[in-house]
């Protein structure tokens, strides 16, 4: 029985970030685990990659991205913005910050739930999970009752019923959904450092085993001032739009 | 392998007793826990071989629903069970049967069906303010407790306004039930609580007349004709019968979700009020609309696809109908604070339309002593404050079913004014306070009453004191929180 704090695509927002942290811990959680892209596109990836070594260090569940995989390999499916943050990234980290990332696994099982970045049936391939299309080879691929995965920047969730048929289903953030046990379920967990579903607040979710519910949260940040440092490092000024404007 | 409920199965602490029921879809049995004193019954779903898609989703929907409702209206749940042995909900034991047996009986005397519908609507609007619309209201589906109270049992075709909404992809044809189900549900929209309220209407309707206001269609050609075909105005069936029931049956009624009642709690008021019932067309009706008229609406209905867009969620549907009281003070010294109260009333409907203003003013009579209604000055009063009031309140430019006025009469104002509140699910209090200098602090201690013991949220209109020898026009709005 726990209360798990999701997050995911932190992506070097440390405003965004510490937000989310300070939020689960007045809402009381007893473990973290972070869905992978603890770095690129923001500017403060060696707090960030730091402040996750210590949650790991006290029992949090961490998964690769492929931004932080980007790190030691490079990566050719990247755009050239996304290229361009990864470069300027990997000179801010030192050895062992780049060794931590480069160490972490795909995916995480624990009882009957799976962590994963993207797509749970090839999760090296980072694949996005966008529709109930894109949703069904992660629940063919695994016996999981609940799949947890970000890589999309928009929160989603999908059931699988006793019909193997696939739906995505509406959600409302702080509401909590049921994950009612005569179905499977796939929650794309929202991005703590870079939203795109048009809310410029960090996301992230909450699931208590204890009554089986998911929430879907939002906690504003000092956007202005994260996007203000983007701008003082030179990366593209897209990025530093992108969190102004949460899309 | 699957389990199937029988006498006697143990089941997660639970031991089947005899079967209560056997409907359609489900089994319902009396059930005992060691750790439970209170009587309890087993829902299971019959599941038929192989997949069985709408028995499952329903049952999905219950699941998901009924844990999360509380109070007295709907049954208290216990436990659940998990398809992969046998899916189960083990929930109080509502002694009794369904309505059904009582509706079987109907025509009822008006007295009765009016008492029968208050309840209904009460626990309809409670049942809505937990952001659930029930999409099935029909006699198989209310019982009542020993208390009085309806419940609602069945929500496998409910919709939660937080929740995912399982059923909406499921079936391809209208969910409900025949003879109570609503244009828009036959249109397949599933989020408008003014379903709910059209159902409403269709029982009240049976109650009051022994029959169905469109009868028992067999098929879905015969529930589309609800779309142009008026039901038989009660007053033709039944000699004597109000003409205030009819109109707020034949209200519930109405095709177009927009022309019925925007929340059960103004249905409410109206059945608690009957002689504040504005009475239309619809209440004097002694005859079902002619060939043309009905041939005119099947022209405009036949090829409708929908009406208006349903409201957000059912909150912000009850949000934008609620109830105001306005407790207003019409003596020569109050002038002005009303005339604020009026300004504040007038903002307040720019947002919330739908609003039904309900305006009262108290008279507080002696606590020991004659009873001062029963003398000439007594009756005096009341019919001039009564006047007074009602020629205050036509200053809302309102319709005369969006506002009403009542005078209340007791040792304690602000005890009239809440239990006003309370009776009539009143959403917002707005009144006057006068300034808090000495003298007039005890009159001011009215307004403190009502915000520290009201059951919604209270507006205090002041007039600032600096404002008292000029006009400066700005009231000063304290909003109270929930007591």
């Amino acid at each position: 029985m726990a209360r798990y704090a999701l997050l995911t695509d932190i992506h070097a927002n440390r405003e965004a970030f510490e937000a989310v942290l300070g939020d689960l811990a007045r809402r009381g959680t007893d473990r973290i685990v972070i869905l992978g892209d603890i770095v690129g596109y923001g500017p403060d990836p060696g707090w960030c990659v730091d402040r996750v070594r210590v949650l790991a260090a006290e029992g949090a569940v961490i998964v690769m991205g492929n931004h932080d995989a980007a790190i030691e390999r490079v990566e050719n499916s990247m755009n050239a913005i996304a290229r361009t943050a990864i470069e300027w990234t990997r000179a801010q980290l030192d050895p062992a910050q780049g060794a931590f990332l480069a160490g972490l696994p795909y995916s995480v099982a624990e009882d009957d739930l799976i962590f994963v970045h993207a797509s749970a049936d090839s999760p090296k391939d980072w694949i996005y999970v966008t529709s109930e299309r894109s949703a069904w080879p992660s629940f063919a691929a695994t016996k999981a009752r609940a799949i947890f995965c970000g890589h999309v920047h928009v929160p989603a969730i999908y059931s699988c019923d006793l019909s193997s048929r696939v739906q995505s289903q509406r959600i409302t953030a702080g509401m909590p959904v049921p994950l009612i046990r005569s179905r499977r379920w796939l929650a794309v967990v929202g991005s703590v450092g870079q939203p795109r579903d048009g809310v410029a607040e960090a996301a992230y979710a909450i699931y208590d085993t204890t009554t089986n519910e998911l929430t879907f949260r939002r906690v504003p940040y000092d956007r202005a001032a994260t996007s203000a440092k983007v701008r003082a490092a030179g990366l593209p000024e897209t990025l530093a739009l992108r969190l102004l404007r949460g899309s | 392998m699957r389990i199937r409920p029988h006498k006697g199965l143990q089941i997660d602490g639970f031991t089947l007793g005899d079967c209560l029921h056997t409907g359609g879809f489900a089994t319902i049995w009396d059930a005992t826990h060691a750790l439970y004193r209170t009587p309890l019954v087993m829902k299971v779903p019959t599941i038929l071989d192989g997949y069985d898609g709408p028995t499952i989703v329903g049952f999905e929907v219950e699941q998901m629903i009924m844990p999360r409702l509380t109070g007295p209206h709907v049954p208290r749940v216990y436990a659940e069970g998990d398809f992969a042995t046998m899916p189960y909900i083990v929930t109080e034991r509502i002694p009794g049967d369904s309505l059904l047996k009582l509706f079987r009986s109907a025509p009822l005397a008006v007295e009765e069906v009016v008492a029968l519908a208050v309840k209904m609507a009460t626990a309809l609007h409670e049942l809505h303010k937990q952001h659930v619309i029930h999409l099935d209201l029909k006699p198989a589906n209310l019982m009542m407790r020993e208390s009085g109270e309806i419940v609602f049992v069945d929500f496998g075709l409910s919709r939660h306004d937080h929740l995912p909404d399982l059923l909406a992809e499921e079936f391809r044809i209208p969910m409900g039930t025949y003879p109570y189900i609503a244009p828009e549900q036959y249109l397949r929209s599933r989020d408008d609580l003014r379903s709910d309220i059209y159902a409403l209407g269709a029982m009240i309707y049976e109650l009051a007349t022994g029959r169905q206001p469109f009868g028992e269609p067999m098929n879905l050609r015969g529930v589309r004709k609800r779309l142009w075909r008026d039901p038989v105005p009660p007053r033709m069936l039944k000699h004597r019968f109000p003409d205030w029931l009819q109109e707020v049956i034949l209200r519930a009624l109405e095709v177009d979700p927009k022309d019925r009642y925007q929340s059960a709690a103004q249905m409410l008021f109206d059945l608690q009020h009957p002689a504040q019932v504005k009475i239309t067309a619809r209440g004097e009706k002694l005859k079902q609309d002619g060939i043309g008229e009905v041939f005119r609406r099947w022209r405009r209905m036949r090829r409708v696809k929908g009406f208006g867009p349903p409201p957000a969620d059912a909150l912000s549907q009850m949000e934008k109908a609620p109830i105001l009281m306005v407790a207003v003070d019409l003596s020569p010294e109050m002038e002005a604070l009303a005339l604020r109260l009026l300004q504040a009333v007038r903002r307040i409907r720019a947002t919330q339309s739908d609003a039904r203003v309900a305006c009262v003013n108290v008279i507080k009579t002696a606590r020991i002593g004659i009873d001062q209604t029963t003398d000439d000055a007594g009756v005096n009063l009341h019919v001039s404050r009564l006047v007074a009031l009602k020629s205050w309140a036509a200053q809302f430019d309102l319709s005369e079913e969006q506002v009403t006025v009542a005078i209340l009469e007791g040792p304690d104002p602000a005890a009239e004014i809440i239990a006003y509140a309370v009776n009539n699910q009143v959403d917002h209090i707005l009144m006057g306070a006068r300034g808090s200098s000495s003298t007039r602090r005890y009159l001011g201690s009215v307004s403190s009453q009502v915000v520290a013991e009201a059951p919604c949220s209270v507006t205090v209109v002041r007039i600032p004191s600096y404002a008292i020898a000029g006009p400066v026009p700005t009231a000063m709005v304290e909003d109270g929180a929930d007591a």
